[in-house]
């Protein structure tokens, strides 16, 4: 076991865990977009920054993939940490402004615009790649997957047409933190092959 | 690359001995008349693009066409970046050593009519110093080599890169022979420390400490460890990498090597990016060369040690520099960086201890064994040891790439070094460290550059692209190139150190509205996530 402190509580988690689930275990709120306990940690959004106090220094650390260690000293609301939460909700909010969650979610922490160029009004995708992972890891078929770099970025199916891998499961859609995968479904998914129930030939 | 000197290529023999590599070398330094003519043309990128190809060919038509007596026919040796690039295409001819820029096809004849016949200078051809105009004939009085100090340079602009017997004649693979028949890898590892040698990728972490980690979780671990080489050098401007490994590839593969025996590693990797084909090139060309003379592949010199490498090309993203990208990438998938708070000496490379360094710092290696690391901690500064390369590049005199001792003044290098800002403008700025650096202003010009003065000041040592910058619009559109460059990257891990003239790093705080009474909708994630669901395998048992 080993024991340290979250925002001045003493607590205890396994060593192997991570400050995020160490905080959860023990009803401590860090907000997370691209976290799901279903698949591995990527770290892809940012948002569960935390500050980490070690003796005289202090650093951010992402909570989702820091492991716990012996003594040190965690802080999940430090004006620090939301200082740094505030940057990355305007970034996010620049990145897909047709998200109603996004925007609940900076409102939370005061952010009402961003200063950073939007240039897709309707975008909802945060780009945290959780329906990816999801259908690889837990579905294990990968039929999405990112697909180009930098502002280029997007999810999307092999040469962008429907999916021969996907089960239309709708795992993805489950997950995804904005809403956006639902749009995207039909075209990943394609054409049923099989039509069911009435009507069905 | 042609290569037309007369050394006799023995790539049929294989060495097997530190003996066996003597005389090889001896035999090879024997066929060499030290009197012979020799012109040298550079084949950096720089005079390439500027037509140092055509210029060789005109100088070898000019020989052959003077009918020079065949007992002495002058050679023409194809060489890489001399550093001087603004004044490419160079030509230095050998004995003298006198230095001729900017030659053009239509030289030649001349060159070979006066000087090879003649002995005597083309004026018109030499460096003519902006201060006093005077012509300056010979390459070591130029103020732009002279308050140089070569060592991960030495060979660069001397060898033909494409001809490993050259790389031996100057020394090559002493270090690698030494290292392998009369020193421990403990010994080697100890040398590394003693030096000082700190990463030049950027960090400046000391190469020795990362090395015995690395070996501390082997002996944790078990099993495969992997030396990799950085050469995806992705900051703007930046050049030094590409320069050794087009120039003196050797010196890269030879220090690979020392850290693979050091380590006990057996596979090395080679991350290039495939923006430098001539690096790729000639780095296989090294390889082959030195696979055929058995200086790498199995049972090295007779050694009983093996050790092999291979080239894995970067396919144009600048985050494939840092450690994880890089590793992603050469496994095959995506360069993506993975946030793991994990050192990759511990979990690298196939998650096994790997050591990632630079390409200068492994090229520093073979000089440390071969001299050892007192030698090299007594270049440079206390804490900063040996010297280090740097591009050129923006509102100077003499853009190039030079290599001083670590600690010099900023301003030397902006003055001396670079000859000032052209046109009699006002200094204004360096940028140096790239996109993770930050501008450093006149006043601190006399900043010692070393890695804890620059890292002090604000900006880093790092893959450096230094540019001075006249105006004040160069400097901030400078900043703003840097910050949009690390703006691709702000998304991911990084320490959130920005450059202190980064538009965004000197921003107020975030802009707040008035608090906002919108309370969190039912569909929001993390309200679905907070509560663990049974069974699931991550939250319940991640067991000690
Ligand atoms: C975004 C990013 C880009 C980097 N690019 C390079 C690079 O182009 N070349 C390099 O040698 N190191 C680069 N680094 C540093 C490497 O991650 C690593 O620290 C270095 O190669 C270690 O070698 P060294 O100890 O010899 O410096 C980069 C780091 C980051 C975070
Ligand atoms: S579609 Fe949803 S889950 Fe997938 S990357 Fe975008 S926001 Fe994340
Ligand atoms: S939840 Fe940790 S980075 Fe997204
Ligand atoms: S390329 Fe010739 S001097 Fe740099």
């Amino acid at each position: 076991m080993v024991s340290f402190k979250i925002n001045g509580e003493t607590v205890q988690a396994r060593q192997g865990w991570t400050v995020l689930e160490t905080a959860r275990q023990h009803g401590v709120h860090i907000p997370t977009l691209c976290h799901h306990e279903a698949v591995e940690p990527s770290g892809a959004c940012r948002l569960c920054v935390v500050e980490v106090v070690q003796g005289k220094w202090s650093k951010i650390v992402i909570s989702c993939m820091y492991p716990v260690a012996e003594g040190i000293e965690i802080l999940t609301d430090s004006p620090r940490v939301k200082n740094v939460r505030r940057w990355i909700l305007e970034m996010l909010l620049a990145e897909c402004p047709g998200s109603k969650e996004i925007r609940a979610l900076a409102a939370e922490y005061g952010v009402s615009a961003s200063r950073f160029a939007a240039h897709h009004p309707d975008e909802q995708c945060i780009l945290c790649g959780l329906c990816v992972r999801v259908c690889k890891e837990v579905v294990g078929v990968s039929a999405i997957s990112t697909i180009g770099r930098g502002v280029h970025k997007k999810i999307g199916s092999p040469y962008q047409g429907p999916a021969e891998a996907c089960v239309a499961c709708g795992s993805c859609v489950t997950v995804c933190p904005t809403g956006a995968m639902r749009a995207r479904l039909d075209a990943v998914r394609g054409e049923p092959k099989v039509k069911l129930a009435h009507g069905a030939k | 690359m042609s290569n037309i000197s007369a050394v006799p290529q023995p790539w049929a023999e294989r060495l097997n001995s530190a003996a066996d590599l003597e005389a090889l070398r001896q035999r090879l330094e024997a066929g060499q008349d030290p009197n012979r003519p020799e012109i040298i043309v550079c084949h950096g990128t720089g005079c390439l693009a500027n037509g140092s190809p055509q210029a060789a060919e005109a100088l070898k038509k000019a020989i052959k066409d003077a009918g020079l007596d065949a007992k002495v026919v002058p050679g023409i040796k194809i060489t890489g970046c001399h550093g001087f690039c603004s004044r490419g295409p160079l030509v230095v001819v050998r004995p003298q050593g006198l230095f001729y820029q900017r030659v053009q096809p239509e030289d030649a004849q001349e060159i070979v009519q006066t000087t090879l016949i003649e002995g005597k200078p083309v004026d018109r051809l030499l460096y003519v110093d902006p201060v006093s105009g005077e012509h300056i004939p010979h390459e070591k009085d130029i103020p732009f080599y002279k308050h140089q100090e070569r060592i991960v340079l030495r060979n660069i602009g001397k060898v033909d890169p494409t001809d490993l017997g050259d790389t031996l004649v100057r020394g090559g693979y002493q270090a690698l022979a030494k290292a392998l028949f009369s020193m421990t890898p403990e010994e080697v590892v100890q040398q590394v420390e003693a030096s000082g040698l700190r990463g030049r990728g950027g960090a400046g972490f000391p190469t020795g400490r990362k090395w015995r980690s690395a070996l501390a979780a082997v002996a944790k671990k078990g099993g495969p460890v992997y030396v990799v080489v950085n050469g995806d050098e992705g900051d703007p401007g930046a050049f030094m990498d590409r320069t050794i490994m087009e120039g003196d590839p050797h010196a890269v593969l030879e220090g690979l090597i020392l850290g693979a025996y050091a380590l006990g590693a057996h596979q090395g990797y080679m991350y290039v990016r495939a923006e430098y084909p001539v690096a790729i090139k000639h780095l296989g060309i090294a390889m082959e060369q030195a696979r055929a003379l058995g200086l790498l592949g199995e049972n090295i010199l007779g050694s009983g040690f093996s050790f092999d490498v291979q080239v894995n090309r970067g396919a144009g993203a600048f985050v494939c520099g840092e450690s994880t990208a890089l590793f992603t990438s050469i496994e095959g998938r995506a360069g993506e960086p993975k946030p793991k708070y994990v050192r990759s000496v511990e979990e690298g490379l196939w998650g096994r201890p790997t050591v990632l360094n630079n390409v200068e710092t492994w090229a520093n290696v073979p000089q440390i064994v071969e001299k050892g690391g007192a030698w090299f901690a007594g270049i440079g500064v206390p804490h900063s040891t040996g010297t280090k390369v740097f591009s050129l590049v923006g509102k100077v005199n003499n853009v190039g790439l030079v290599e001083v001792p670590m600690g010099i003044p900023l301003q030397d290098i902006v003055e001396k070094l670079g000859g000032g800002v052209p046109g009699g403008q006002p200094f204004k700025a360096v940028q140096t460290g790239g996109p993770s650096g930050g501008c450093l202003p006149e006043r601190l010009l006399d900043l010692p550059l070393d890695f804890d003065a620059l890292t002090e000041a604000g900006s880093m040592m790092a893959a450096w692209a230094s540019a001075a910058c006249a105006r004040c619009s160069t400097a901030s559109a400078r900043a703003r190139a840097a910050s949009r460059t690390s703006w691709t990257c702000a998304a991911w891990p990084r320490p959130s150190r920005t450059a202190p003239c980064a538009p965004w790093a000197a921003a107020p705080p975030t802009r707040c509205s008035p608090p906002c009474n919108t309370s969190r909708t039912s569909t929001w994630p993390t309200s679905r996530t907070t509560s663990a669901r049974p069974g699931c395998a991550r939250t319940s048992s991640p067991t000690a």
